[in-house]
């Protein structure tokens, strides 16, 4: 489902003096439907890098990166956004949401992307919410007011609103208590279940163990980091 | 797929001065492209030159019409061009009331554009127009007033529902929040959000506002002294900037 071969990424720093910093030397893995693998590595290894290399929101130099057959490198960004539409999920760290808008339509936005209605939309959305125990009352506000732990968990729901055959989870796991991490990694383990192919960057080892098929070690890959 | 607008070799001169130069790009059904750069840096004249309001000295402006397919807008004729302006296209200006008849009220100022494309019936044309007021957030008992006793948002919403009550599939729109509040600014781009995706829109947003283009655009470019340094999915120009131009852009953004 996710193929990665022989790729590699380098920043350009333009405005510094043109310094040129190698992240990614040379990588190449695959993750096939119904697998979950981790990205592992210390802090600054690249794993976020690779992730989001993946996703299409960083460029990258050499190589192929293949998804359901498309080749992100080389795409058109039509092609791209038509991908991540439909494809390609990610949940990143962070929540970047349009301000005032509900907590409840945030979290159903991509399946209206999906043209899916908006009651079905809001429905599934709902189901979500209260999986990840965000209290009703705060459905019809914007999340930009919530705590770190919310946010997470919004971000979490939008990410499992539409039942992407591939998905890239940044750290999804942190910032949550251990009744919604148990939450969380159940949506995974069901996402596993019904043939997703999952990327994961866990700094929890247990989530990892419980989840994870398979581990890459990002540093290998990275230059000056590698011995 | 045939592209909805197919842009190729625009370039705009000003005697010696560069307005822009050699600009090429498609715009598929459905996308939102923005287009960045500093004051001066050509994507007004670009944004005009497209829109029929400026003839370029070069290039090709190729849309697909429903009649009659893919077309040169340049080379139209004056009255095709205008009847494209009224009913596929739309130009949602910087200051609304560029864009307003401020002398006639605002169900009038929707209604108008219904009438230029043949409505007649009176009353259809004062529902629709209600019920677009209504769309844009505008109180129902404000259809009868002039948009000079409307807030500078208001007149804004009022402009967007003017140009959008005629079901256009193309919208130029040229910096359609700047000069209003932060608040204000966020309920527009959620209003904006939610009719692209409603009616599957195209649009081409010009802005200096980088956080607008994030939030709206699929696809971004970016532009200086009137050429195009870099273009690509918007997340990725504003994650990943490749050409020195763009970071430095995208790194001088004041963090709230």
């Amino acid at each position: 489902m996710i193929e990665l071969r022989d790729v590699s990424k380098t920043f350009t720093l333009h405005n510094q003096g043109s310094a040129v910093i190698e992240v990614i030397n040379d990588v190449s893995f695959s993750v096939a439907a119904g697998e979950c693998v981790a990205l592992t590595g210390a802090s600054g290894a690249g794993k976020s890098t690779l992730m989001r290399m993946i996703y299409g929101n960083y460029l990258t130099q050499a190589g192929k990166i293949l998804i359901d057959g498309l080749d992100i490198v080389q795409a058109q960004p039509r092609e791209v956004i038509t991908l991540r539409r439909d494809v390609l999920g990610y949940v990143s760290q962070f929540l970047r949401v349009v301000p005032r808008v509900p907590t409840l339509d945030v979290v159903a936005e991509p399946l209206r992307a999906l043209g899916i209605p908006s009651d079905q939309a809001q429905g599934r959305a709902a189901a979500l919410l209260e999986q990840l125990n965000i209290p009703q009352r705060l459905w019809s506000l914007s999340p930009t007011t919530f705590s770190g732990g919310e946010q997470q968990r919004v971000n979490i729901a939008r990410g499992f609103a539409h039942n992407y055959p591939a998905m890239l989870l940044d750290e999804p796991t942190a910032s949550l208590d251990a009744a919604n991490r148990k939450v969380v990694l159940s949506l995974i383990e069901d996402a596993k279940a019904r043939g997703a192919a999952i990327i994961g960057i866990f700094h929890d080892e247990a989530a990892r163990d419980r989840v994870c098929d398979r581990e890459i070690d990002v540093g290998r890959y990275t230059p000056g980091i590698a011995a | 797929m045939t592209p909805l607008l197919s842009v190729q070799g625009i370039t705009k001169r000003y005697g010696n001065h560069i307005g822009c130069a050699d600009v090429s790009f498609d715009l598929y059904p459905g996308e939102v492209m923005g287009i960045v750069g500093e004051s001066g840096s050509g994507k007004s004249t670009l944004l005009n030159c497209m829109a029929g309001h400026l003839t370029p000295d070069a290039g090709q402006v190729v849309f697909d019409t429903r009649t009659d397919g893919p077309r040169d807008t340049i080379t139209m004729s004056e009255p095709e061009r205008r009847m494209l302006g009224r009913t596929d296209w739309a130009f949602v200006h910087q200051h609304a009331r560029d864009g307003l008849r401020m002398g006639v009220s605002a169900g009038g100022n929707v209604g108008e554009r219904l009438m230029a494309v043949g409505a007649r019936h009176y009353g259809d044309i004062r529902e629709q127009a209600t019920d677009w007021l209504g769309r844009v957030e505008i109180d129902a008992s404000r259809v009868d007033d002039r948009p000079t006793t409307f807030s500078g948002g208001m007149q804004q919403r009022l402009q967007i529902a003017r140009n959008l009550v005629t079901g256009p599939r193309l919208v130029f729109m040229d910096e359609p929040t700047g000069g209003l509040d932060v608040s204000v600014q966020a309920r527009l781009l959620d209003l904006l959000r939610g009719l692209v995706r409603d009616m599957g829109l195209s649009a081409i947003i010009v802005t200096h506002d980088l956080a607008v283009v994030r939030l709206l655009a699929d696809r971004l470019m970016v532009m200086k002294d009137g050429h195009v340094v870099e273009a690509g999915l918007t997340d990725q120009v504003l994650d990943d900037p490749q050409h020195a131009y763009s970071q430095l852009l995208v790194s001088s953004v004041l963090q709230v």
